[in-house]
């Protein structure tokens, strides 16, 4: 009686026929009854106030029901407290439909109501607008002079401030042999997922309410509404079982979920507000960003001086942060080091984060620099990250809980075929085309919340495991079914993951590539009590052979306790609760990060990136023609929906360097190219040979399973690893993103 | 309003930019839905015949792969399994403030202003723009259409008439708002292509910024006709990069007669380019155009070089 551990196997995605079957429902997919449709109205002007709002066309069209306005919201809560969500940044959230000012293009100034979509959309059109405008910046470049510090709050926690300077960085600057100086820029990017934000809100009466959200967050969207509405946070149920994509923007209620909820309780009926793809590009974004690195080595090619200045947009009434201007020290050692981040507030609605925040802007800019400086100084840019290797965090001086990144560089270099590389740029050439060859280096933070998980062995002696948590599409069903069968030697036949309901017990929302840990590490504290719990109600047996076992001698497999000592001497999961008056034995548990212990420690996953590309050398035209990403990430519990977490990222990568732009128009101050024809992310013909190797990095420390996740790590060192790869094709260090091929000709 | 394959109406539709009272689906009409050899040895192609059912007729693939080429250059498959060719000569611009309803337009809302003139210009025009609008023509097909100089067939209250491509569509001029030269109530039936389908050399490139589903930023048709290395007859139609697909007939005279070599073309792209203006995102469009015609006279020497999605040759 052997099972195979699932745990590192290549389970393919357990939901994925309901998905590709269309049985999958989303958030706008719900047949309730009596379903109200409502559509946004948005503000046309960039700045200013409504002047006047005329709803009586709209209104008079048959099957509109309402249309609300800041003129007739119905009562709300009007402490800004009670709008703070779990992930919201220092400052005043913005409320829809609160007063007459425009504080963003886009702006949601209406909701119409109608009993079919086509109706609510067409009286949309309806209402009349009138406006008083103002004088509004949207630009980055042209107010990096009004850049300053950003505020503190709750957020502060999990994206401090850059540490404080050491050394002294201008005069080891001035007097290192090799430097370089460069500047980089990044307009803003929208996470654009598949799945448009909708929220169906069903009117349970007496104040209840079930609603079926686009979030990355059940329990996170259900405080929000309980407080915002002043229901009872046990009334307010919210449910996301399937999520098509988010990278991030479902990570604080979006306003479509307040305008359901407040739709639904007022009108007393179930309510559907879908925004459309255009209405999500005023929205949460990736900030516009302006970067100035000055990095210096000596002359054996050691780092002596790092100057990290990071300025990045944020809105009007909200400090959103990301942490960017000190990844470099935690990946190369220098003894003078000076970080700095500041925010311009801007008339845009507040970033968020989107896949990597900080780090995949940060690394671009960074991994460029240490390109050029190893060519300052004559070393083969591989070579000279391995003569600043860190085995010890530099910015701390603490070990890392473990650090594979030395077996990824060297894994990666012989499968991409590094050796080959002629340094000298424009040198190597295919027909037509130049070939570039770069690479780059990536980190990301390990991270793991406190998560609550219930485990529950049913009357068939099989198990149940509830959560709060979501799956955004990274394959969190799947991973967590293998991590609790084996924590319970059940086939994962015999488990089911059930999740994507603030009922089940407490999940933060899925982020920072920290669900894996979190609600890992909950699964195997919980089965761990339900172990011995099983064995408590085991012994109450009449005659049980277990009455004098201790936890440490029974062992559990294929649905049995038994002795370790003597395997033929067992009971079933079902004999257990048959003798619990049929009960299913079940116990909810909470895991979180060993604080204490992992204090002396810094957690981070780590990546190696080679890319190849072919530049036309006429026509500039730049194809990523492959890609090799080592990733060290401690424990692969899925190696195929981690090597698809990885590849997808690779693809956000190329997309991110050559592709991905939201294009603002300054002197309207919104955003021209809302919709996925004109806003460009790669398409199959974009995209040709990605390889993905995982280092084998053991990690006894970091948590009870040995992960570290690999949502986010696989595209940070992308970008630069192009842009590095560009330049040795052409000999042209482009340092906006994304780089168009005309910038080259 | 007239509706077929419905990929450009339907969206316009729904970004809320035109609001047709009477929508008349014209998907009836067999007559329109076939594909017919002409007696003076042209070849006929329906109104309704969609644009991929044209790539992949026998006929036009050997005898007119240029059009092939471009049309498979376009859109997505899904898109072109849709899009019918007489729509594809009816699209609209894809200008950004073209297609938000919310700013102005002079093409949109006439006298209501340009904001792409100060603003991201990038996929804007550098020839025949006026100061009312620098939006460009999207399509792939016309600039094979163009270059194989094909004649469009149109019905309407008073009879039929033939336009010749070049005048089919016209400049922006002070009226943006007017893309073609057709009638309100006239309806196009066909397209015909001529005998001379420049089969033997002959190559579509498009560059823009990603591989595939993506308009063109500069496009070239090339098409030649060769005795040994010698031209006696050339054709280069550009898309990209004005109001309609842009012809020189002196470019094409430049070349006749001359070795077919990097020299002929790089002069006949000067004379092409003659006049044209970049403004502040879209200025590499010009040096890019006259690359791009370069790189296309010479993949049209070989045309087996063309790669899917008509990018440049490897």
């Amino acid at each position: 009686m052997k099972i195979q551990s699932a745990v590192g196997q290549p389970v393919s995605r357990l939901e994925g026929k309901l998905k590709v079957t269309g049985a999958a429902k989303y958030a706008a997919e719900y047949d309730v009854p009596d379903l109200l449709y409502g559509y946004v109205v948005h503000a046309t002007i960039t700045k200013g106030r409504i002047t006047r709002l005329d709803t009586g066309a709209a209104k008079a069209l048959q099957g509109v029901v309402d249309v609300i306005t800041h003129e007739n919201r119905p009562e709300v809560a009007s402490a800004d407290l009670k709008y703070i969500d779990m992930d919201a940044p220092p400052g005043l959230v913005f409320k829809p439909l609160t007063d007459p000012e425009v504080r963003y293009n886009g702006q949601p100034v209406a909701l119409v109501l109608a009993e079919d979509f086509e109706t609510a959309r067409y009286a949309s059109g309806l209402v009349e607008v009138e406006y008083e405008t103002q004088a509004f910046e949207t630009c980055l470049d042209h107010n990096l002079d009004n850049a300053r510090e950003p505020g503190k709050g709750f957020s502060t926690m999990l994206k401090p401030p850059p540490p404080k300077p050491t050394g002294n960085f201008e005069q080891a600057f001035r007097d290192s042999p090799f430097k370089v100086d460069a500047e980089f820029r990044h307009g803003s990017e929208h996470h654009n997922p598949m799945e448009l934000f909708a929220t169906t809100t069903v009117y349970e009466g007496d104040g209840k309410l079930t609603i079926y959200d686009k979030t990355q967050g059940t329990v996170n969207n259900q405080l929000f509404v309980a407080n915002v509405f002043g229901l009872r946070y046990e009334d307010v149920r919210v449910l996301a079982p399937f999520v098509g994509g988010a990278f991030g923007s479902g990570l604080r209620p979006q306003y479509q979920l307040y305008l359901s909820v407040m739709a639904a309780l007022h009108l007393k009926r179930n309510v559907r507000v879908v925004l459309s793809r255009k209405q999500m590009f005023p929205f949460p974004h990736r900030p516009q960003s302006y970067q100035r690195l000055r990095f210096a080595a000596d002359a054996n090619g050691s780092l002596t001086a790092m100057n990290h200045r990071a300025i990045s947009e944020t809105s009007q009434f909200e400090d959103y942060a990301e942490v960017v201007a000190e990844w470099s020290h935690k990946l190369y050692p220098s003894p003078n080091t000076l970080f700095e981040y500041k925010l311009v507030s801007l008339d845009l609605y507040t970033p968020m984060d989107m896949r990597a925040p900080g780090g995949a802007t940060a690394l671009h800019a960074i991994e460029c620099t240490m390109d050029e400086l190893a060519y300052e100084a004559g070393i083969d840019p591989l070579e000279f990250r391995l003569r600043n290797y860190a085995e010890t965090d530099p910015s701390t001086g603490k070990p890392f809980t473990s650090k594979a990144l030395r077996e990824c560089y060297m894994r990666a270099a012989e499968q991409f075929g590094w050796k080959e590389r002629n340094p000298e740029p424009g040198s190597m050439v295919r027909g037509n085309k130049l070939v570039g060859y770069g690479m780059a280096t990536g980190i990301w933070d390990a991270y793991q919340f406190p998560a609550r998980t219930e485990v529950i062995i049913t009357g068939e002696g099989k198990m149940i495991v509830n959560s709060a948590v979501t799956d955004i599409g990274t394959g969190t069903l799947t991973v967590m079914t293998q991590v609790a069968a084996d924590e319970l030697g059940l086939p994962i036949e015999d488990v089911t993951f059930s999740y994507g309901d603030s009922k089940k017990p407490f999940s933060m929302f899925q982020g920072g590539s920290a669900m894996t840990a979190s609600t890992g590490v909950a699964i195997v504290v919980a089965v761990k009590a339900l172990k011995k719990k099983l064995l408590k109600k085991a012994k109450s047996i009449a005659g049980s052979p277990f009455d004098r076992a201790g936890n440490d001698d029974v062992a559990f497999k294929y649905g049995h306790m038994f002795l370790r000592k003597q395997p033929s001497v067992s009971v079933s999961f079902a004999e257990i609760v048959a003798a619990n008056g049929g009960k299913p034995v079940k116990t909810t548990n909470m895991g979180a990060p060993h604080v204490l212990k992992l204090r002396k420690y810094t957690k981070s996953s780590h990546s190696a990136a080679f890319v190849e590309v072919e530049v036309d050398k006429d026509l500039k035209t730049i194809t990523v023609t492959r890609a090799v990403s080592a990733v060290a990430a401690g424990r692969i519990v899925n190696p195929k929906t981690a090597r698809s977490q990885i590849a997808g990222s690779m693809v956000w990568g190329i997309s991110k360097a050559l592709h991905e732009e939201s294009i603002l128009d300054e002197n309207l101050g919104k955003y021209m190219n809302a919709n996925l024809g004109e806003y460009h992310i790669p398409v199959h013909a974009d995209i040709n040979e990605l390889e993905v190797i995982f280092a084998d990095e053991r990690d006894d420390l970091i948590n009870e399973l040995g992960v570290k996740g690999v949502g986010e790590i696989g595209l940070v060192a992308m970008p630069a690893a192009i842009a590095n790869a560009v330049f040795h094709a052409t000999g042209r260090r482009i340092r906006e993103l994304p780089i168009h091929f005309d910038k080259l000709l | 309003m007239f509706i077929a394959g419905g990929t450009n109406l339907v969206d316009l539709w729904k970004y809320n930019l035109l609001h047709p009272k009477l929508v008349v689906d014209i998907n009836h009409l067999p007559e329109h839905r076939r594909i017919t050899e002409l007696e003076d040895g042209g070849l006929r192609l329906g109104a309704l015949v969609s644009n991929a059912d044209t790539a992949y007729h026998p006929l036009v693939e050997s005898r007119y792969p240029l059009l092939s080429k471009a049309i498979l250059a376009g859109a997505s498959a899904q898109i072109r399994n849709m899009a019918t060719n007489g729509g594809n000569l009816l699209q609209r611009t894809r200008c950004y403030y073209f297609y938000d309803a919310d700013v102005p337009c002079n093409k949109r809302v006439p006298g209501s202003g340009c904001p792409a003139m100060d603003g991201y210009n990038r996929i804007h025009a550098i020839l025949g723009a006026s100061g009312e609008c620098i939006a460009v023509f999207p399509s792939d097909m016309c600039v094979a259409l163009a270059a194989l100089e094909a004649v469009v067939n149109v019905s309407g209250k008073n009879g039929g008439r033939r336009i010749p491509f070049a005048d089919f569509h016209r400049l922006p001029g002070d009226s943006p708002e007017i893309d073609n030269i057709l009638q309100h109530g006239e309806l196009i039936t066909s397209i015909d292509l001529p005998e001379k389908g420049f089969a033997q050399n002959y190559s579509y490139l498009k560059l823009r910024d990603r591989h595939s589903y993506a308009f063109a930023l500069v496009s070239v048709a090339t098409a030649l006709e060769l005795e040994g290395d010698t031209i006696r007859d050339a054709r280069i139609a550009l898309g990209g990069v004005a109001h309609k697909p842009w012809r020189v007939r002196e470019a094409e005279a430049v070349l006749v007669g001359k070795k077919a070599d990097e020299a002929a073309f790089t002069a006949a792209a000067e004379v092409l380019l003659t006049g044209a203006v970049g403004l502040k995102y879209n200025a590499f469009k010009i040096e890019l155009a006259k690359r791009a015609i370069v790189r296309n006279g010479m993949m049209a020497l070989h045309p087996e070089t063309q790669l899917p999605g008509a990018q440049p040759s490897a």
